[in-house]
């Protein structure tokens, strides 16, 4: 357990769609239940992830997604994203994975840092008061580099 | 007083098995890491043990969050720097294995 005490991980989230932002979250609690230290930084559609309304109804879209075994002409049909969006949360709570919001909740209580992108900010035109109150604050990348001197990098 | 050395341990340094556990156990393992034990701590200890002995399994932490009567933000200042592998030990568990 000690031989985790100088580390520390520093995940980039970028993509804002469900399954995407699953990842990022689990391996941010995992570190921080293990004694690793952890930063969050999100950017572009990763700013999903982050905002207050828009964080609990993130999809899953199985367009482009070999995975699903879906042909594409099915895939893109009207209804296809919610269905696809539902079964996923039906897997998720299953698992006892808990809702984006309340994940977000969970690694904030637990200690870790959650960093929203200044560009991104900009770009989108998002005040802070639309972001989640997990949020530690908005800075810059080379701000967040600064903050994950010495840490491992994951880039979602 | 038991000690750590009086202890059956597994290849991870935690408690081999699950039912040897007793409370001295708790508090032996709890001098190993450096660590007073309070209620706050034997609420949670006792909450796993409780569980376990329902579902032959530890609870996720989210679990012990939920349902323990202790939140994140406290279980993270009571076992800190690792609440898992701590809660695990102090338990008498193996070594947490679950996502969550």
């Amino acid at each position: 357990m000690s031989d985790n005490e100088d580390r520390k991980l520093a995940i980039i989230c970028s993509k804002g769609t469900l399954d995407m932002a699953y990842p990022g979250l689990v391996l941010a609690n995992a570190a921080l239940m293990m004694g690793i230290e952890v930063e969050m930084f999100f950017t572009f559609w990763g700013m999903d992830i982050i905002h207050k309304e828009k964080q609990n109804s993130l999809k899953f879209v199985p367009v482009g997604n070999p995975s699903t075994g879906m042909p594409n002409f099915i895939a893109a049909i009207p209804g296809m994203t919610p269905m696809a969006t539902k079964m996923m949360h039906k897997g998720l709570e299953k698992i006892d994975m808990p809702p984006v919001g309340e994940f977000l909740e969970m690694i904030h209580d637990a200690g870790g840092n959650i960093w929203a992108c200044r560009m991104a900010m900009d770009m989108m035109n998002l005040k802070e008061s639309d972001l989640a109150p997990e949020v530690d604050g908005v800075v810059g990348a080379m701000e967040f580099l600064e903050m994950a001197e010495g840490a491992q990098i994951l880039f979602i | 007083m038991t000690t750590i050395a009086d202890l059956k341990l597994d290849a991870d340094g935690y408690l081999a098995d699950p039912n040897a556990w007793t409370p001295e156990v708790a508090e032996a393992f709890a001098s190993e890491l450096g660590m007073e034990l309070t209620d706050r701590h034997w609420q949670v200890i006792n909450f796993v043990r409780a569980e376990f002995a329902k579902n032959g399994e530890m609870p996720s932490l989210r679990r012990i969050t939920k349902q323990s009567g202790v939140p994140t933000k406290e279980l993270y200042k009571l076992f800190p720097k690792g609440p898992a592998g701590k809660i695990a030990k102090l338990s008498g568990m193996s070594k947490p294995k679950g996502c969550i």
